[in-house]
């Protein structure tokens, strides 16, 4: 399975949401501060158990994505069955050169979504999904 | 592929129905002049002006509505043109009709007018809508359609209907008395009874909120029977007729190879007498014209009936007799206490099957063939239990088989062997945009679907006794 690359964005986040939280706590006190480092280190180990969660696989016939730690979830996605492919990249991602790539099918509650993808990744997985859909395209 | 019928002239609506439209416009505007006149301060006779400038303006615009309307047969296609300053015209292919409806208000009926509406997946219920026709003109437009839709000539007469079932009236009105509401009515009867006891002012209140409960209710109550009052299930080569209405009526054809899911619900009330619904999913959005989420129509198959009734029911839809059901691992009690009587799930070679229900319960099919996705949800406290869901995902909004707190390792096995027989399935009727047959009966190996005399190839669902 390849992991979504987003180690770079959630660890960066983290270290800059620490360090503001620190900065702002000192005038308080160093017991804030060190209350926010661990906050800090937990939503650290949050966001990677987080982040380890989003994993997917390119099959043959379908398409395997996982997310979740809480609540896991593993969707399975035949290619025939894709309506379209959205790639879309907020003003966070894009900074970091990041795109989500979600898949939609005719079922609402299909949830086919590999957010932080980098730009070329995401690109390349558009392209070959869309391919694959139109080579395997069923009717309703 | 398509027999190619060179095209007809145009055609327009029925002259009458400018007056069906107005029907529905005028009686809304004259309460509204009813109830604004006597309070503007204008002499009676501006009043009478401005009713009929108001009448005038609506009959112009239903005559120049009709004006505007005309369709026509081009091929495969049905074409709508519509619409003065902005022209609209829409292409039906045949090929992707998902139902067609004949549509009956009472003032039509009286008129002996009807409306065809032909839906298509993904689209409004506005887009395909032919108001009004002649009766006879809309039958034979229909019949038409479907025949095309099934890939013969247009001109095939349409074929025979096998009633299945029917529900009387007796058991349709005992269907709406005997639902959640009227508990709910009578536990306030009873607030009402024990307050008064207590105190006149709270009793009083108890007492407006069971009456305005009470009429919200019975209208609601009025409009289910009237909705489905005289219910009939047929069965026809071509799909699967409905027709219902006390007032205004309904006629609908379901293809049955559209049918995205079949779901049966059981509410506590109805199961002494062993009464249960049916009710079938269809791709295309109830309303509205949102283009890029196909959503689904559900649709009574059957108000309320008795279960063989049901069994005929799906096993004509889906082709399958039954399948065997097996329920959860013991320790999912300690999951779903509530609901662990009911839960159970199984698959057969063409369907999944998930009952889920505390109270209530809903039994739902997914044709394997049209599964769109296959999904795996484990919570916190189910992995505890070494559970897992599998949601089988069919089109629309909360259209799902589900195997509930199956063993985890069950769950991951049928994700495997759900999305390999979904792919298996799919392959075995290849439901491109092409023309298909009844799911019932897959046609023989080399007879074409098409040109092969109407006999052959109207073939569909074998009749069900």
């Amino acid at each position: 399975m390849r992991r979504a690359e987003v180690t770079t964005l959630t660890l960066l986040v983290a270290a800059i949401a620490g360090v503001g939280a620190g900065g702002a706590s000192a005038v308080a006190g160093v017991g804030s501060a060190l209350g926010a480092t661990a906050a800090g280190a937990v939503a650290l180990v949050f966001v990677r158990n987080r982040f380890r969660s989003w994993r997917y696989l390119e099959r043959d016939e379908d398409l395997i994505v996982t997310r979740g730690v809480l609540f896991r979830r593993l969707s399975v996605v035949p290619y025939g069955r894709m309506q379209f492919v959205d790639v879309t990249a907020g003003p966070v991602e894009r900074s970091f050169g990041l795109a989500t790539v979600k898949l939609h099918t005719a079922a609402a509650s299909t949830d086919a979504r590999i957010p932080g993808l980098e730009g070329d990744e995401a690109g390349r997985l558009r392209d070959r999904l869309s391919a694959l859909g139109e080579a395997r395209a069923q009717g309703l | 592929m398509t027999p190619h019928a060179p095209d007809a002239p145009w055609q327009r609506l029925h002259p009458l129905s400018p007056v069906v439209r107005l029907g529905r416009v005028v009686v809304p505007l004259l309460v509204l002049v009813a109830v604004s006149s006597p309070r503007g301060g204008g002499s009676d006779a501006s009043l009478v002006v401005e009713d009929v400038a108001l009448v005038v303006v609506a009959v112009v615009v239903g005559v120049v509505q009709w004006l505007v309307t005309r369709w026509r047969i081009e091929g495969a296609t049905l074409r709508i043109e519509t619409g003065l300053l902005r022209r609209d015209s829409r292409q039906l292919p045949v090929a992707r009709i998902q139902a067609v409806d004949v549509i009956r208000p009472f003032a039509a009926r009286v008129l002996g007018l009807a409306e065809l509406r032909i839906r298509l997946a993904g689209s409004g219920a506005a887009k395909g809508r032919l108001a009004y026709l002649a009766e006879p003109v809309a039958q034979d437009l229909r019949a038409r359609l479907l025949a095309a839709h099934h890939g013969l000539d247009m001109a095939t007469p349409e074929p025979p209907e096998l009633p299945i079932t029917a529900v009387p009236a007796g058991r349709l009105v005992g269907s709406v008395v005997l639902s959640a509401p009227t508990l709910v009515s009578v536990a306030l009867a009873v607030a009402v009874v024990a307050a008064a006891s207590v105190s006149r002012a709270v009793a009083v209140g108890l007492g407006g909120a069971l009456v305005a409960y009470l009429i919200g209710r019975a209208r609601m109550a009025w409009r289910r029977v009237a909705e489905q009052y005289g219910f009939t299930v047929g069965h026809a080569p071509d799909g699967i007729r409905i027709r219902r209405g006390l007032l205004s009526t309904v006629a609908e054809t379901i293809p049955v190879r559209r049918v995205q899911a079949v779901r049966r619900i059981e509410p506590l009330l109805w199961r002494p007498l062993g009464w249960c619904r049916l009710e079938v999913e269809l791709a295309g959005s109830a309303g509205g014209d949102q283009g890029t989420r196909a959503g689904t129509v559900t649709r009574a198959l059957l108000p309320v009936g008795f279960d063989a009734e049901a069994r005929v029911l799906t096993r004509g839809i889906l082709g399958i007799e039954g399948v065997p059901l097996s329920p959860p691992p013991p320790r999912a009690r300690l999951k779903a206490p509530f609901s662990y009587h009911f839960l159970g799930a199984g698959h057969g070679q063409d369907v999944a099957v998930g009952v889920t229900g505390r109270v209530c319960k809903v039994t739902c099919w997914v044709p394997l063939d049209k599964i769109q996705s296959v999904r795996r949800v484990q919570g916190p406290l189910q992995r505890r239990l070494g559970l897992a869901t599998v949601h089988v995902d069919a089109a629309g909004r909360r259209v799902r088989a589900q195997f509930r707190d199956r063993s985890a390792t069950e769950a991951s096995r049928l994700l495997e062997e759900l999305a390999g027989q979904a792919r298996q399935a799919r392959r075995a009727r290849p439901e491109s945009l092409d023309f298909g047959a009844g799911r019932g009966a897959p046609p023989p190996p080399g007879a074409a679907l098409h040109g092969t005399g109407p006999e052959r190839a109207r073939r569909g669902l074998d009749p069900q006794d």
